[in-house]
């Protein structure tokens, strides 16, 4: 139990939140950085190099 | 018994069409077409892992029952480990979503493929949004509250009560997760008979 | 027979080229343990919101006024649940889109007559109030507008109502039973014997909280902690959390159409967000069979980034 006491959230997030608005839009910057890393992981998925080119190249 | 009865079996003749459709080689393959090389590939089976992070820990919640987690410390980090890999696992199926989209990888055959990963997308949203409403917390209170005006608009209200505790964590925990891993077995079932999207063919080139 | 013309975005090529080793097992292994160890450091570092439960007692002892006019909305039928409609009551016809009356159809399943489950049935399980007793006895054989007399006699000067030395405070003439009422409504509430009151209609167990949670939302109390917490309809708080948590930001789409008009102003607006999203989905769904909208990756291109390789290759 005293291992899952010392596990208690190193950064609690229970402070109240901040947002961003502009316009109708209101977002929580929580969910604003969820978007991005969202929108950053899908490019960087799409642009980075994949490993394993050349072995796939000999197996050919 | 002659062996033209054997074949007109159902249970035979079940067998011969699944092995037909899904060969071991297929639904365990150990190659792949050289085109399939890029990262946005490892989302699908990210998703995968997330969900069964998302079951075990919600197993684990459940031994104990849906209030624990607010008095016991083991059952808060087994609950933000739950929130965390739902998190993630929404994170990556909107990732293979797009992905998927940008390759058309319905093509070929597969819009039944496309569509279970819609419908699954759909449930697996359901099944969040029960979570959300099953914490008895200040969240589940509000968020029920607030939820009820939509889903009563449409009349589905009368029967699919949010603010039934007790029916939204039955709805949480055994008929949308059953509905999202059958969906999902569906699905990856539809990918490994199919096999993966070629690409376009370039006619500039 | 004739050969069916290709269509680029709906048929595939067949592949004629290469294959490579593809270890499935290893992958899936390699995966769980990634988001494993994700969803750990995530678990660990923030940890998870559980803003603690609000109960009728909290309200009433927090807001007492705000507590006893809600009750009073209850009884005199102003409330939000009081004239909600269906699937609760036949108060009013409830939203529509266009002529699909969708919810009055459903008609009423989970039936609340807001004045009796909310003030007189849980005062009826009071005992030892022999005052009390008389006045709900009074308010039993009463006409509906003897009743509707007291009532707006006290809902009149109830905007006047104080709280003093741990009474709700009217200053109302001939309003019948009606401040005893809403005095020991007030009472229990503040004793916690309300919220059981609540829950108990169907004996001794219970997991449908119904009743005490419509009472609740017609509050203002639960509304400003929700605003505080920036959970509001108008705040995009369908996808927000408590704290400073990523809430269900996958309801973005659906919470974006409360904001705008016409559906942050329609009086029929979840209908028609319901609706608007059901089509959303149902597009999203069809999208190999439409077209058009299938031919927008062929013309985005970015494929063309996830299989670069293959591409020099057959350059």
């Amino acid at each position: 139990m005293a291992f899952f006491l010392s596990l208690a959230a190193l950064i609690p997030l229970d402070n109240p939140g901040h947002y961003i608005h502009w316009h109708f839009l209101d977002l929580s910057v929580a969910n604003l950085i969820v978007v991005i890393l969202m929108v950053c992981t899908f490019i960087a998925a799409l642009l980075l190099p994949f490993p394993g080119r050349s072995r796939r190249k000999e197996n050919r | 018994m002659s062996i033209s009865e054997i074949d007109r079996q159902w249970t035979t003749r079940i067998r011969r069409r699944v092995e037909g459709k899904l060969p071991p080689e297929k639904l365990l393959p150990d190659t792949q077409p050289v085109y399939v090389s890029s990262w946005i590939y490892v989302f699908g089976v990210a998703t995968l892992s997330a969900l069964g992070i998302v079951i075990a820990t919600g197993c684990i919640l459940a031994i104990r029952g849906p209030q624990w987690w607010h008095g016991s410390p083991y059952g808060h980090f087994i609950n933000s480990l739950h929130l965390w890999s739902v998190e993630i696992f929404f994170f990556t199926m909107v990732v293979h979503l797009w992905g998927k989209f940008a390759m058309a990888a319905w093509r070929g055959g597969r819009a039944l493929t496309w569509m279970t990963g819609v419908v699954t997308f759909l449930a697996s949203i359901a099944t969040a949004f029960t979570g959300y409403v099953s914490q008895t917390n200040f969240d589940s209170q509000w968020i029920s509250t607030q939820a009820k005006d939509g889903i009563n608009a449409t009349g589905a209200g009368s029967i699919f009560n949010v603010l039934n505790t007790g029916q939204m964590l039955m709805w949480h925990i055994v008929l949308l997760p059953l509905a999202a891993v059958v969906l999902t077995a569906l699905h990856v079932i539809l990918v490994r008979i199919k096999g993966v999207v070629p690409p376009f063919e370039e006619v500039t080139e | 027979m004739s050969k069916k013309p290709f269509r680029p975005d709906v048929d595939a090529p067949e592949w004629k080229g290469g294959y490579g080793p593809y270890d499935i097992i290893k992958e899936g292994a390699i995966a769980v343990l990634v988001i494993l160890v994700i969803t750990m450091l995530l678990a660990v570092v923030f940890g998870s919101p559980d803003e603690k439960q609000i109960t009728v007692k909290n309200w009433s002892n927090a807001d007492p006024i705000d507590f006893a006019t809600t009750a009073l909305s209850e009884l005199n039928g102003t409330s939000t649940s009081a004239q909600y409609g269906a699937p609760y009551n036949t108060a009013s016809s409830g939203q529509a889109i266009g002529p699909l009356s969708l919810a009055k159809w459903a008609g009423v399943r989970i039936p609340i007559n807001a004045a009796s489950d909310f003030v007189i049935s849980p005062l009826k399980s009071l005992p030892d109030k022999p005052v009390l007793r008389t006045d709900l006895k009074m308010w039993a054989s009463a006409s509906t507008s003897t009743r509707n007399g007291w009532l707006e006699s006290y809902t009149k000067a109830s905007s006047n109502m104080k709280f003093v030395n741990g009474q709700v405070v009217v200053n109302a003439t001939s309003a019948g039973p009606v401040p005893t009422i809403i005095e020991d409504l007030t009472q229990m509430a503040r004793s916690g014997a309300l919220d059981q009151a609540l829950v108990t209609g169907n004996g001794f167990y219970t997991t449908d909280f119904t009743k005490p949670l419509l009472f609740l939302a017609d509050s203002g109390y639960m509304a400003n902690l929700a605003d505080a917490q920036h959970l509001t309809g108008d705040q995009w708080g369908m996808m927000n959390e408590t704290g400073s948590y990523p809430g269900q930001a996958w309801l973005w789409l659906y919470t974006f159409w409360y904001q705008i008009p016409p559906f942050n102003s329609s009086g029929n607006g979840d209908a028609l967000v319901w609706a608007l999203m059901m089509v959303m989905s149902a597009l999203l769904l069809f999208l190999p069979f439409i077209p058009g909208l299938r031919s927008i990756p062929r013309k985005l291109k970015l494929y063309r980034l996830v299989w670069r390789e293959h591409y020099q290759d057959t350059k």
